[in-house]
């Protein structure tokens, strides 16, 4: 397949996937009992019979479901329009605007940190196999896999601020709230210190897994034996031939690990009470907030797929084998 | 049909043999077993009524008793046996979660037969299903279904909604599997046999491709349930789970909302999140164990010292 045949195939996948994510998240809001004029008013049904119909002639619910209102819902989306929260009676794309930045500051840190170490402590896992080492690992990675997240972090929660006096909630003290951002790092980054080790210990097994798996499978490659046989070292193939055909499959594994990191996300940041995307997905549940919870949905899909679709471009930079024809 | 009992049962006894030789997996098998039994022998096993309130000798609410104060596991923040609200937990946490796994392997294995064996375009609309599944953040698809559904007032039960929701999404990988699988054991002689001599296609499926297949089945089967009790736990911390019948994640979700943290009692906290890593080890550690069997070229490398070389030079010469 050449290069651009596979980026086809790849885009064609991503933009179905957006097609029933959009569809899906149009379904689930006309099902729900009420209608979009609910979202507007909220819960105050003392509005008159007259003005509801109004309304809703207003947002177009006198036309056919299909094609007006959903073409229209869709414009409606396209333009950063997503309804308005029942709870916060504020536009939802402000306010999930408003929340995207902390939550990609705590994703991004955990990811860095669990990538990084994953990778490094996977090779050296597969490659000093079945030592002490590589039983710890995966021992490590077992059971951080059947960790459920949410009791992890309570755990680390109760320890953190128990044994060394860390912030178990929020991302920043209320004393320091409105000052500048520079006179705020230290205490910020105090807040970030438990959600991020969670975040870390819980993917680090993960990754940690996968590139043990990917420096086996490469290790077993007949082209290692080669450099073995050319008089290159241990340490030498390892970088050289092993670590590098081994972070292929890594790629493809971290932007298929995003959707998972959002999920990390919801529940770390309802244990933390940190004031992001998932805290926000966890109170539009418990309040019920319908608008709010499928506009996180569609958000939160919506830069998953995209995220993906860019990483399927990287691959192709980075594989020889799909760059070459 | 004699012949493919005979089949299943010779390929489930090398899986018992192979089995029997992991102590790892053995260990998983009594860690879930023991699960089994408790949630089995919840009424025998617990002093209390879950939905029972302790009291003290003034008639009051004994709440967040420490476990040296009352029972095994103390008290929660309404005064309820901690211990006994555990093992009928169990009950919940592992029906939920075992449905839900049944239904994801059953979607996922039908599905992967039809895929690999049939090929074509059911198998790329099938595929491509589980490529957009695939890459949609479950998490928040799961909360948006469960919360909807539970919204329109079907009345069914929120565990029912659970585990329909679970099963069905989480066939996916199932499906992948099985498929690849099909797609070799259709190029064997025996299937190309089988169907020279005029069989059809369901026979083929069912007395030559799912006695091959049965193995892996079990074996995916035990994956998913660890992922399903996982993903149940997590669904009802966030409270989506049945109030009235409280599993493991809804303890937690309780413990978690009603300050079990700020007041120090660990009893509520710790153990319910010990059994849900309990069970879903188990089913790892049980599963886990085929994966070797089923990639016998990983079983050394080519930087694992003179020893591990010759060793493999040894058998390819017996062979």
């Amino acid at each position: 397949m050449s290069r651009r045949d596979y980026l086809f195939s790849k885009f064609g996948i991503s933009i179905l996937t957006l097609l029933f994510v959009l569809v899906l998240d149009f379904v689930l809001f006309r099902v729900l009992p009420g209608d979009p004029v609910r979202a507007v008013i909220g819960r105050n049904i003392r509005i008159s019979a007259e003005v509801q119909e109004s309304l809703r002639a207003q947002f177009g619910l006198d036309k056919p479901i299909f094609p007006d209102q959903f073409i229209d819902t869709m414009g409606q989306w396209a333009r950063g329009n997503l309804g308005v929260s029942w709870s916060l009676r504020r536009p939802v794309g402000e306010i999930l605007i408003s929340k995207l930045w902390n939550t990609l500051l705590l994703i991004g840190l955990g990811q860095i940190l669990s990538i990084v170490l994953g990778v490094i402590l996977g090779l050296l896992a597969g490659w000093k196999r079945k030592t002490p080492f590589d039983v710890g690992a995966l021992t490590f990675s077992l059971i951080a896999w059947a960790t459920p997240t949410f009791w992890l972090g309570i755990i680390l929660l109760v320890a953190g601020s128990a044994w060394f006096g860390l912030p178990t909630g929020g991302i920043v003290s209320p004393e320091n709230v409105g000052k500048p951002l520079y006179t705020i790092i230290p205490d910020v980054a105090r807040h970030l210190v438990l959600p991020t080790l969670t975040f870390t210990i819980l993917y680090l097994g993960e990754y940690m897994l996968i590139m043990r798996s990917a420096i086996l499978e490469v290790l077993s490659e007949d082209y290692i034996l080669t450099a073995r046989a050319k008089g290159m070292s241990h340490f030498q193939v390892l970088v050289k031939h092993g670590l590098r055909n081994a972070m292929l499959p890594m790629i493809t594994i971290i932007a298929l690990n995003l959707g998972f990191t959002v999920s990390g996300a919801i529940y770390i940041e309802t244990v933390f009470s940190y004031d992001g995307l998932g805290n926000l997905v966890q109170t539009a549940l418990v309040k019920q907030d319908y608008p709010l919870l499928q506009g996180a949905f569609l958000l939160l899909a919506v830069s998953v797929i995209v995220a993906n679709m860019l990483a399927d471009f990287l691959y192709t930079y980075l594989d020889p084998r799909v760059k070459a024809n | 049909m004699r012949e493919s009992w005979f089949l299943l049962l010779r390929n489930l006894k090398e899986f018992w043999r192979t089995f029997r030789q992991n102590k790892l997996g053995l260990v998983g098998g009594l860690l879930v077993l023991i699960a089994l039994l408790a949630a089995i022998f919840a009424p025998v096993l617990t002093p209390y009524d879950p939905s029972e309130i302790i009291r003290d000798e003034n008639n009051r609410a004994l709440t967040f008793a420490p476990p040296e104060v009352h029972g095994i596991l103390g008290t929660d923040d309404a005064g309820h046996d901690v211990w006994s609200q555990l093992i009928f937990g169990a009950r919940i946490s592992i029906t939920v979660g075992f449905l839900a796994g049944f239904i994801a392997m059953f979607v996922g294995s039908s599905l992967g037969i039809l895929a690999g064996y049939f090929g074509g375009r059911t198998d790329t609309i099938i595929m491509r299903i589980t490529d957009i599944l695939l890459v949609i953040p479950d998490l928040p698809l799961l909360l948006v279904l469960v919360a909807t559904i539970r919204q329109m007032e079907l009345r069914i039960s929120p565990l029912v909604v659970l585990i329909i929701v679970i099963g069905l999404l989480y066939w996916t990988s199932t499906a992948r599997l099985i498929r690849s699988q099909v797609l070799t054991i259709k190029e064997r002689q025996f299937v190309a046999r089988a169907r020279a001599i005029g069989a059809g296609h369901w026979h083929i499926i069912r007395n030559h491709i799912l006695p091959q297949l049965t193995p892996l089945i079990v074996t995916n089967t035990v994956l998913i349930l660890s992922t399903a009790i996982l993903i149940e736990s997590g669904l009802a911390f966030l409270g989506l789970g049945d109030p009235t019948r409280p599993s493991w994640g809804t303890m937690l979700n309780f413990a978690f909302e009603r300050s079990a943290i700020s007041n120090g009692a660990w009893w509520f906290y710790l153990p319910p999140g010990l059994a849900i890593l309990w069970v879903s080890l188990g089913c790892i550690l049980l599963g886990n164990i085929l994966e070797e069997m089923l990639n016998p070229r990983l079983a050394s490398h080519h930087l694992e010292g003179e020893r591990g070389m010759i060793a493999v030079a040894d058998t390819e010469s017996r062979i």
